[in-house]
């Protein structure tokens, strides 16, 4: 124990390295701001799943609903800075303790249910808020959405692609450590044993329901901040950010990446944004592959990419052991 | 140590637990007997409060516990197991020991974020007790498998292993040996008797009477959430009522 690295001892493994160079290096190949564009929104939809994953791949607590937390998150951002002239950071630190507040009061009586009781209750909270969002015009434009103000830091003025990339990037591979670090704790651990057996966690002196309530506003918190900087990056938000069919969607990319793998939730993020733009002409069908991608990952790996990956390296590797 | 003051527990119109007292005495391996349905696992839901009392009071050394939180409770020094195994297959055999050590572990949200040397120093040091209580049931070497992997006896074992990670003071073992074959059940006997009857009281809700006989200091017997009987396995063997209400009144003894 006395002779470790600072990297060891810090937790920075061969994982979040080898994530810092291919993000660094991407850049290099994208040809045009469409490729930063498709780039950005799947490290903002990896963030979030880094925190859907935590909450439904660990602590095994299923929610339909964080497309629409995602979303109103955004749009608190959005209207604190457009109504009332906050600055961006500001509201989307206003928007993060709002959302948290929001879901540690609805995780009380939601994460008292279990399996589908559970997925009901946070789809329909999910489905009240995008009604919420369409009708309270005044406030977000109903379903026209509305349009953003541009993404400042202390003056420091976000126009570029590439500084949208550089800040995404950063923010991911902090939520990528910074989670990694929870889970490989005791914090992590009762997560796990909140999926293994609810009675045994308890029987110890693990108070389940505080748990529960912690990652869950977690969760929310991560999509808050996606959510939001989703909104300044595109300039506009409008219902869709917060609709049931995006909710899904980031559980497919969950699921599809690998439940309880924090680098399948990239994985599944980044495939799951960039095939929609391979199959544009699909579009129609959109839900139809969603629908058979769920089903087949779930016949023929049901453990996700992440775990077809360490299967792989595992089998290749197996003599060093 | 353990005093059980005149509680009730009614499920509609099934009196479970009938105006029942007793005490346990500090160091005593106490066992609760009965047949199917006495009420005993409701007992012991009601002392850790999975089960609220519809009256009664429940005491641990003078302070009052009646419809405390299994949780809160571990705090107070009481711990239990389950009759229907309660283990995290999804841990590792280590980890499930380790969960038992929980409470004295550093679980702060913002160091466990940016790693802070509590969290590796506590992970550490209760890795090594955590293998230490391991020792104990000779797991040592399975300590990185999935305990799915294991098989149900040694998962029994496991399981009260995993609470005396809490030190408790008071440990409540729910059918420990149900469903163990007989060499399984000796060794489960050998595991409560040199290793956790040294350091903790122990509440034994059994069904082996062999098993029971042996170990146990003081029985209390139940029948339909009554108290029959109670006293030393001899005293008990020879008591009247108790046979018959095993065997049924028409049995001339």
């Amino acid at each position: 124990m006395s002779k470790i690295s600072i990297l060891q001892r810090y937790n920075v493994n061969k994982e979040i390295i080898l994530l810092s160079l291919i993000l660094a290096i991407a850049p290099f190949f994208f040809q045009n701001d469409f490729y930063y564009e498709i780039a950005i929104v799947s490290l903002l939809n990896a963030m979030i799943c880094i925190g859907l994953n935590m909450l439904m791949g660990y602590a095994g607590q299923v929610s339909l609903g964080h497309g629409a937390f995602a979303g109103l998150g955004g749009y608190i951002a959005v209207i604190l800075g457009s109504k009332y002239g906050i600055s961006p950071i500001f509201s989307i630190f206003i928007a993060i303790v709002t959302m948290g507040i929001f879901a540690f009061i609805i995780s009380k009586p939601i994460l008292r249910l279990k399996g589908h009781y559970l997925a009901m209750a946070t789809l329909g909270i999910g489905v009240i808020i995008n009604i919420v969002l369409n009708v309270e015009d005044e406030l977000t434009g109903g379903s026209d959405g509305m349009s953003v103000d541009s993404f400042r830091i202390f003056g420091y003025e976000f126009s570029d692609s590439l500084q949208w990339y550089v800040l995404c990037a950063v923010l991911l591979v902090l939520a990528i450590w910074s989670f990694s670090n929870l889970i490989d704790s005791p914090f992590g651990r009762i997560l796990r044993s909140i999926e293994g057996s609810e009675k045994a966690a308890n029987s110890v002196g693990i108070n389940v329901s505080h748990y529960k309530s912690i990652v869950f506003v977690l969760s929310v918190v991560i999509a808050t901040l996606a959510g939001s900087l989703y909104a300044f990056f595109s300039g506009f938000i409008s219902p869709g950010e917060a609709s049931f069919s995006h909710s899904i969607e980031l559980v497919v990319m969950v699921v599809l990446g690998g439940l309880g793998r924090i680098y399948g939730a990239i994985i599944g993020a980044v495939i799951l944004t960039i095939l929609p733009q391979l199959l544009t002409s699909f579009e129609d069908y959109q839900t139809l592959i969603y629908g058979s991608i769920i089903i087949f990952v779930m016949m023929f790996m049901p453990k996700g990419i992440a775990a077809l990956f360490a299967d792989i390296k595992g089998k290749l590797f197996a003599s060093d052991k | 140590m353990l005093q059980i003051n005149s509680v009730n527990k009614q499920f509609g119109g099934i009196k479970a637990v009938d105006n029942l007292s007793f005490r346990v005495k500090k160091g005593h391996i106490h066992s609760i007997i009965g047949p199917n349905g006495a009420g005993k696992t409701t007992l012991v839901n009601m002392i850790t409060g999975v089960y609220k009392t519809d009256s009664g009071t429940i005491f641990l050394d003078g302070a009052d516990i009646t419809n405390i939180s299994t949780d809160k409770l571990v705090y107070r020094g009481i711990c239990r197991t389950f009759q229907n195994l309660e283990i995290c297959e999804n841990l590792t055999v280590l980890e499930n020991v380790l969960l038992g050590f929980d409470k004295y572990m550093d679980k702060n949200l913002l160091r466990t974020f940016f790693r802070a040397k509590s969290i590796l120093d506590d992970e550490k040091r209760y890795k090594d007790r955590a293998m230490h209580l391991l020792g104990l049931i000779g797991l040592e070497k399975l300590a990185y498998q999935k305990a799915e992997n294991l098989s149900y006896g040694i998962l029994k074992k496991l399981e009260i292993i995993r609470a005396l990670g809490t030190s408790p003071e008071l440990i409540l073992l729910d059918e420990p040996v149900a469903g163990l074959n007989p060499k399984e059940t000796k060794e489960v006997a050998d595991l409560i008797r040199t290793v956790v009857a040294d350091e903790v009281t122990i509440l034994l809700v059994e069904h082996d009477m062999k098993m029971v006989m042996e170990i146990s200091d003081y029985i209390t017997v139940m029948n339909f959430g009554k108290k029959l009987a109670e006293g030393t396995p001899d005293e008990i063997v020879n008591n009247k009522d108790v046979i018959r209400a095993y065997l049924g009144s028409g049995v001339v003894c």
